[in-house]
């Protein structure tokens, strides 16, 4: 990664995003700015229609702003085509979405590995990432299983694997937890604790304050804009 | 790319019905052609055959009416002397209108010529009792004749017995010389009028019995099909030299016949190939249709795929090949049924159809292409979805 220490991993600025429903327009997001840099573990919270989810799609790269700029480690995203967009977000982002995402007809292994494969790696390197990063979620012996074999947490910890394995320098988490029990839901969001420990930069989207009080930081999104951003020891006093 | 493949095979396997369904239209499309097409080709080359077994090679000299200006039959003889390196045989040809008795016993339909000794040739028959008619029957105008062995056996009760006996036509004594060999196969097909029930005596002979000394009517043959024109142009030369005008006589070409038959028989076939062409028009519009719905279905994996990384190319070449992948399958299957069929049905329509390669080569092509073109759209559609909205679909 290109990134100096201390330069921003994401860097939004002045973001608009405007939908135009019939004749309303809709701001979804209006006038958002936000840093993030490397390491933190910042949750993105917001009740629904709040915008939080255009945010997330514009950080994500699977948007571009309506106005504003968005980098994103250095990159200008708010300028890029599809085709760039679509290998910033094989190369520099994992997902980790609430239902999971996976591909049913495609075993565990293939699963984590289609990043790799859309990055190009060789077969055996892909195998062997694909491999490691299922032993790091723990279920590296499911390997050959299918999607619908695995229960809820071990799918949602395959879709970490997949996440993890093309080593991006984003983890961001859409309601990681919104499908789970809060016994597995504890379990992800322990384990996603573990991985910023490990000095991965996570950005975690939910509308439920509880979760959101799991991460460093907290940024609250209201009717398209931020009206609290800080830690999270003074966002559990403010809620 | 190899990925792309073994993704789009599992799909296909995937998808066993629907996949088969779509690979009908293709599987009856391809067939239709082969089998089309084979038979027509098989039912060329049999006229081929069978026009070659008449004389292919054969070039007919008529004569309209008779004007005061003619040509006898030894300045066509000359002629052909003069010219042996184009022609193999000649014949001048007499029809009679005879009655052909042996005592008591008529034949009815026995049909009388006269001829030139090289005749027997030209119809490609052998001798198998006796002599052949000779240069010198001609000549001398002798009243001989060679028969055929219908005749023999009707009159004479077998071949062997024929040589030497007397035949009367128009009540005239002939001396059989000759019996040609058999040339129907079926017992059955042994009867009056057959091949086998003629009797051919020297040209000369039959002028004076027809009282009518010039001959209207000569048959000339090539020694390949590609002299005909050669050898048809250099008679016209000579004819128009003698006669001074081309309003007398017509020279027919049998190849020229040929020609004309096989091209109608090849405008069957392109009638009838572009019938199942329009099938296998129908059947790419299948795929496409199939396709589109495996898109809407696909929408979430789209997304899924588009999220982690996947190129609008990557996501277009995998529904292309997809779609290439089942209409080669489709057509790969088609040529196998289509190819038993035509055997099939060339046998039973007593005519040798295997499948021709072209028709083969073109078939598969033509599904490899449908696939190619009715899936490209379908994908490009997959490939243009906006990932967001992929992913929210259900």
């Amino acid at each position: 990664m290109a990134d100096k220490n201390n330069a921003p991993l994401i860097e939004l600025n002045n973001i608009y995003k405007i939908y135009y429903m019939g004749d309303e327009e809709v701001r979804a997001n209006d006038g958002i700015s936000l840093t993030i840099h490397k390491g933190e573990f910042v949750a993105i919270v917001g009740k629904s229609g709040s915008g939080k989810s255009t945010l997330m799609n514009i950080i994500g790269a699977l948007d571009v702003p309506t106005e504003g700029e968005y980098f994103l480690g250095g990159q200008n995203v708010g300028e890029m085509s599809d085709n760039q967009l679509a290998e910033i977000r094989n190369n520099m982002i994992g997902f980790i979405f609430q239902q999971y995402n996976l591909l049913p007809k495609l075993t565990i292994l293939e699963n984590v590995e289609l990043p790799l494969l859309y990055s190009k790696m060789e077969k055996w390197d892909r195998r062997e990432r694909a491999m490691e990063s299922l032993d790091r979620v723990g279920i590296k012996e499911k390997w050959k299983n299918y999607p619908n074999q695995l229960s809820g947490g071990q799918q949602q910890r395959v879709s970490i694997a997949r996440a993890l394995a093309g080593n991006p320098s984003l983890i961001l988490a859409d309601e990681p937890t919104g499908a789970l029990d809060s016994r597995t839901g504890r379990e992800v969001l322990d384990f996603l604790r573990k991985l910023n420990d490990e000095g991965n930069t996570i950005v975690i989207i939910t509308h439920d304050n509880s979760i959101a009080l799991e991460a460093k930081r907290v940024v609250r999104i209201h009717d398209g804009k931020i009206n609290f951003d800080g830690d999270v020891k003074d966002y559990a006093r403010i809620i | 790319m190899l990925e792309s493949f073994k993704m789009a095979l599992r799909s296909i396997w995937g998808n066993k019905m629907r996949s088969f369904l779509t690979m009908l239209g293709i599987i009856i499309g391809v067939a239709s052609v082969i089998i089309l097409v084979s038979i027509v080709n098989g039912y060329m080359s049999y006229t081929v055959d069978s026009f070659s077994s008449m004389g292919v090679n054969q070039i007919t000299v008529n004569f309209m009416s008779l004007p005061s200006r003619t040509i006898d039959v030894d300045e066509f003889y000359e002629f052909y002397e003069e010219n042996t390196d184009l022609f193999a045989q000649m014949t001048p040809n007499v029809s009679v209108s005879a009655t052909v008795k042996h005592g008591s016993d008529t034949m009815d339909r026995t049909s009388v010529g006269g001829y030139g000794e090289e005749y027997i040739d030209i119809k490609g028959y052998e001798v198998e009792y006796g002599r052949n008619l000779l240069y010198s029957d001609m000549v001398s105008r002798q009243k001989v004749a060679l028969i055929g062995a219908y005749v023999a056996s009707e009159l004479y009760g077998s071949s062997e017995n024929a040589v030497g006996e007397e035949i009367k036509l128009n009540g005239e004594n002939f001396t059989i010389v000759g019996v040609v060999e058999r040339q129907t196969e079926d017992l059955s097909d042994f009867e009056d009028g057959c091949t086998d029930d003629f009797v051919w005596i020297p040209y000369s002979r039959a002028a004076k019995m027809s009282r009518n000394a010039t001959i209207s009517n000569y048959t000339f043959t090539s020694y390949d099909i590609d002299d005909t024109d050669a050898c048809t142009a250099a008679l016209e030369d000579f004819l128009y030299e003698k006669m001074k005008s081309d309003d007398f006589y017509t020279v027919t070409a049998m190849s020229s016949l040929m020609d004309s038959l096989n091209e109608m028989i090849g405008m069957m076939s392109v009638m009838l190939g572009g019938i199942a062409g329009i099938s296998l028009l129908v059947a790419g519009v299948g795929v496409m249709n199939i396709m589109l719905v495996s898109v809407t279905e696909r929408t979430r994996e789209i997304g899924i795929r588009k999220a982690l990384g996947a190129k609008k190319r990557v996501i277009m070449e995998q529904f292309v090949i997809e779609a290439a992948m089942t209409s080669t399958i489709g057509g790969l299957i088609g040529i196998v049924i289509g190819g038993m069929a035509s055997t099939g049905i060339g046998k039973l329509m007593g005519i040798d159809a295997p499948p021709t390669a072209m028709a083969v080569l073109v078939s598969f092509s033509v599904s490899v292409g449908i696939g190619l073109i009715f899936g490209y759209m379908p994908a490009s559609r997959a490939a243009n979805l906006n990932p967001i909205d992929a992913l929210r679909s259900e």
